[in-house]
């Protein structure tokens, strides 16, 4: 039986590893990244994957090789009487330890272009979080937010292709996740604090924007979207916007 | 064989009669063995229903908005059979919240704590009977109050396991943040009680009353791992306790602990200000990180004892497993952050909680290691609780391996929140505790009951449970890299998400085979209750000291004061005439002649 257990439990790094590698080929994979940063976070996260593979896949066939070795059913050999090993030990303390802090470090560029280095430059546009909507608001001629001639769109947010964007994101409310999956960018509104997000996208088109922490009965539906446009197209579509606000007003 | 003398049984139960000797026996037992299988009932009940509102969450992710067949049209006649999305965050809020705190950590500490502690230190019971008895009555409450949510107006707490604020505390914000949230504090609170009294319970007992000659570097690992665990409640506790309160008051008092200024929730300003709700989020973390390993070390130690048992080894690197426990017991206490590198927590700050983070993957890598050097050159036996035990090593290393994705902080900016994270959660908790939990329900049964259970039912369970449990599992980790986010009643309308309802449709049907077989493992349960064939003392020929009481054991445990002469996995020790050596077998020198009894180890 021992041989049959051990065939069951070889399909998981088999299956594990088959998964991993097909999902690409059919569409389950990380979304198209549009960002300029994305390709850092994507090259990270196939960095663990390998490294993580390889400890998976080594761990996995030792366990498997051990079950069918050492079959009570068909293991002659005298069992090992052995309490452990005092050079195993240091060595596989001492090599996971060091690679995990080589991990640790190898993130913290990354994070620190994405989370810490924040540009100098005012706002581009501030959204706020509320159940279950995305308020948007650009500066109006002033060019300042919070000002009487701020533009306002709900869930729809416009920006320009190539050109960094500051985002301020508020929250009204509860907590507030803005997610753009395809820009590799999450980070939770928090009702009392002002956030920074910095990014620059680089492929025209139009993207969802999620919500990511709980908020309600209807996050789920919390749904944005953005367009990536044309320096041009984006101007267009601000001034279109700008006129008809002051044509209700 | 051993030195406790058989023959006399060791039931001394006062000879009693009537209601009130049952209730002492049976109900308000001071009996710590009585008290373990009290947990392990109600726990075992609750796992069903947590399953229950689990396979509903599937449903709904499935086929969204479909008629939920047979049991739909019995809770949702008001929307036609289907759930409604406040009731879907209602199920994914006390399905988590039955889970960690009616399931696991009670199953692991109440259940198999309070029977296994004095059982394997050579105790007659537990330091304080009376406090044991009161940890599990203060369950009920507990249990009343999460029930009792479920029927009040607005239904039962919706805000996540988590429960962060505002959501879950301006009432306004939520139908779950009315009634269904007050209820969800209080059994928290009572939890928490519990919990505390077995903590205090467990560190008396295994510090005061092991046996003569137990030294602690002769504690089996389950117990080991039992006493971090109460280490880490005891200090881990009070602080979500606090925090648990301080949303009591937040929402029935009006102070304004984690209510920022100038609120403005569903058309209404909420009233107190000036409070931060990150605040929550550090305190509930500061308990639930440390508190994850409370759902893990005791089946760690669990697992190291089944592996030895039946590869007939000795432990490999029995004191490295100790100060790898220990090792994690400490940093746990400084990784709390890991849960908040998106929630706007100081991105610097962020830093080092990665790598305190990765660092407390090493303690992991070590105790993983040294299982797969346990079992290298034993002679290895295929039945129900080996195989659960090597499954819980297997499908812990993939849960170890995806916390490493997380704690990577760039990484964690696409995965936080989306399906990879509950992936990770269930790779560890289920595969892994979970896992270990069946194991030792099929090791210890006997010791229980004095009844087999069927071992071939038992691994019908497990195959099917180990297949569908991957089947369901691991291809979160496929849906969270596509970004797929957790807690939604329907992503669908997502263009980003719409193509991956066809994996979570076979997630769905994974889920409901796995829901099945644990039929298998009911139906071989109570019937080797009252049917399984009758075992003796040590049906697997283990060293540990429970083996050496009656099956089950009287009250007071031993025939006799069990004697220790050595640690708890000599196998195969080529100084004994047997496989194994019990830890009660005085050595060849002394065989015949009266030794004095060691000094009592403190
Ligand atoms: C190998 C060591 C581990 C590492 C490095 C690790 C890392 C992490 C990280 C970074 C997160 C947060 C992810 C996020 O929300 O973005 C997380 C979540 C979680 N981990 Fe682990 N983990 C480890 C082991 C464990 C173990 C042993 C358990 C339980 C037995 C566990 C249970 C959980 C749970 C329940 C959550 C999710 C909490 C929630 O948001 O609902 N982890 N882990
Ligand atoms: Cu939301
Ligand atoms: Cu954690």
């Amino acid at each position: 039986m021992g041989k049959f257990w051990t065939l069951l439990f070889l399909l998981v790094p088999i299956l594990g590893v088959l998964c991993f590698a097909l999902a690409p080929g059919m569409n389950y994979w990380l979304p198209e990244d549009i960002s300029e940063h994305g390709h850092q976070i994507d090259h990270l996260f196939m960095f663990c994957l390998v490294l993580t593979g390889v400890v998976f896949v080594a761990t996995e066939a030792v366990l498997c090789w051990f079950m069918w070795k050492y079959d009570a059913q068909h293991n002659k050999e005298a069992v090992k009487y052995s309490h452990g090993s005092h050079n195993l030990e240091v060595i596989w303390t001492i090599v996971p330890a060091a690679t995990l802090l080589f991990i640790a470090i190898y993130q913290m560029n990354a994070w620190a272009d994405v989370k810490i280095r924040e540009p100098d430059m005012p706002a581009t546009v501030e959204v706020t979080g509320r159940q279950f909507e995305w308020r948007i608001r650009y500066p109006g001629p002033d060019g300042q937010i919070g000002t009487l001639d701020d533009i306002h769109t709900v869930n729809d947010l416009h920006i320009p292709v190539n050109e960094q964007i500051l985002l301020n994101l508020k929250s009204m409310d509860v907590l507030h996740d803005f997610f753009v999956p395809h820009l590799r960018i999450k980070q939770d509104a928090v009702p009392g604090n002002t956030i920074p997000m910095w990014f620059t996208a680089r492929k025209n088109g139009t993207y969802d924007i999620v919500c990511a922490e709980l908020c309600g009965w209807g996050h789920y539906k919390m749904k944005g979207r953005l367009t990536v446009e044309s320096a041009e197209d984006y101007k267009a579509w601000l001034d279109k916007l700008a006129q008809d606000q002051k044509a209700t007003q | 064989m051993s030195t406790t003398v058989a023959g006399s049984h060791a039931h001394s139960h006062a000879p009693s009669q009537g209601i009130g000797a049952f209730l002492r026996t049976y109900v308000f037992s001071l009996d710590h063995k009585v008290i373990g299988i009290q947990f392990l009932f109600s726990t075992l009940l609750w796992f069903v229903v947590g399953g229950l509102l689990a396979l509903a969450v599937r449903w709904q992710l499935a086929w969204p908005w479909s008629d939920m067949p047979i049991v739909g049209r019995m809770l949702f006649s008001a929307q036609g059979g289907q759930i409604s999305p406040e009731f879907y965050t209602m199920l994914f809020t006390m399905h988590a919240t039955v889970m960690i705190f009616f399931v696991i950590i009670p199953i692991l500490a109440g259940a198999f704590g309070n029977f296994l502690i004095p059982l394997m230190i050579g105790a007659d019971d537990m330091a304080f009977p009376t406090l044991n008895m009161l940890s599990y009555w203060f369950m009920w409450p507990a249990f009343v109050a999460m029930t009792m949510s479920f029927f009040v107006a607005g239904g039962a707490s919706a805000g996540g396991w988590t429960n962060y604020p505002p959501l879950s505390t301006v009432q306004s914000a939520s139908p779950g943040s009315h009634t269904g949230q007050t209820l969800w504090l209080i059994g928290l609170t009572f939890v928490g009680v519990s919990s505390m009294m077995g903590s205090v319970n467990y560190m008396t007992t295994i510090i005061q009353m092991r046996a003569p000659g137990m030294t602690m570097f002769r504690l089996p690992m389950t117990i080991w791992g039992m006493f971090i665990t109460a280490v880490l409640q005891a200090f881990a506790l009070p602080v979500l306790t606090a925090a648990g309160f301080m949303q009591l008051c937040d929402r029935l008092l009006g102070t304004g602990f984690f209510i920022p200024e100038g609120l403005y929730v569903n058309g209404a300003e909420a009233q107190a200000g000036g409070g931060q709700p990150l605040l929550w989020q550090h305190l509930f973390w500061f308990y639930s990180h440390p508190a994850v390993y409370i759902m893990i070390l005791p089946a760690m130690g669990i697992v190291s004892d089944i592996l030895t048992v039946f590869s007939r080894k000795p432990l490999f690197g029995y004191k490295p497993m100790i100060y790898s426990i220990s090792g994690i017991a400490g940093l746990g206490f400084i990784v709390w952050g890991h849960h908040m590198f998106m929630s706007g927590m100081n991105p610097a700050l962020g830093m080092t909680f990665m790598v305190s983070t990765m660092m407390i993957a090493l303690p992991s890598a070590i105790k993983t290691f040294n299982w797969l050097g346990t079992i290298w050159g034993g002679k290895i036996t295929y039945n129900t609780p080996m195989l659960f035990a090597l499954s819980f090593v297997s499908m812990f290393i993939i849960g170890g391996l995806s916390g490493i994705f997380m704690a990577a902080t760039p990484v964690d900016i696409f995965i936080h929140d989306t399906y990879f994270i509950v992936g990770h959660i269930h790779y560890v908790l289920f595969g892994g505790t979970a896992f270990a939990v069946f194991g030792a329900i099929y090791y210890w049964f006997p010791k229980m009951f004095g009844r087999m259970m069927n071992d071939s039912w038992g691994k019908a369970h497990f195959f099917f449970s180990f297949i569908f449990f991957n089947g369901t599992f691991f291809t979160m980790h496929i849906l969270g890299t596509g970004g797929f986010p957790r807690r939604y009643a329907d992503p669908y309308h997502f263009e980003t998400f719409k193509h991956l309802q066809s994996m979570n449709q076979f997630m769905t049907i994974c889920a409901l085979g796995m829901g099945a077989a644990q039929i298998i493992f009911a139906v071989n349960f109570f019937y080797s209750l009252f049917f399984g064939p009758r075992c003796g003392r040590n049906p697997w020929r283990a060293n540990s000291l429970e083996w050496s009481a009656p099956s089950p054991p009287g009250h007071g445990n031993f025939d006799s004061q069990p004697i220790v002469y050595r640690g708890p996995y000599e196998y195969n020790n080529p100084e004994a005439d047997d496989d194994y050596y019990p830890q009660t077998t005085p050595p060849p020198a002394t065989h015949g002649q009266s030794q004095p009894a060691p000094a009592l180890a403190h």
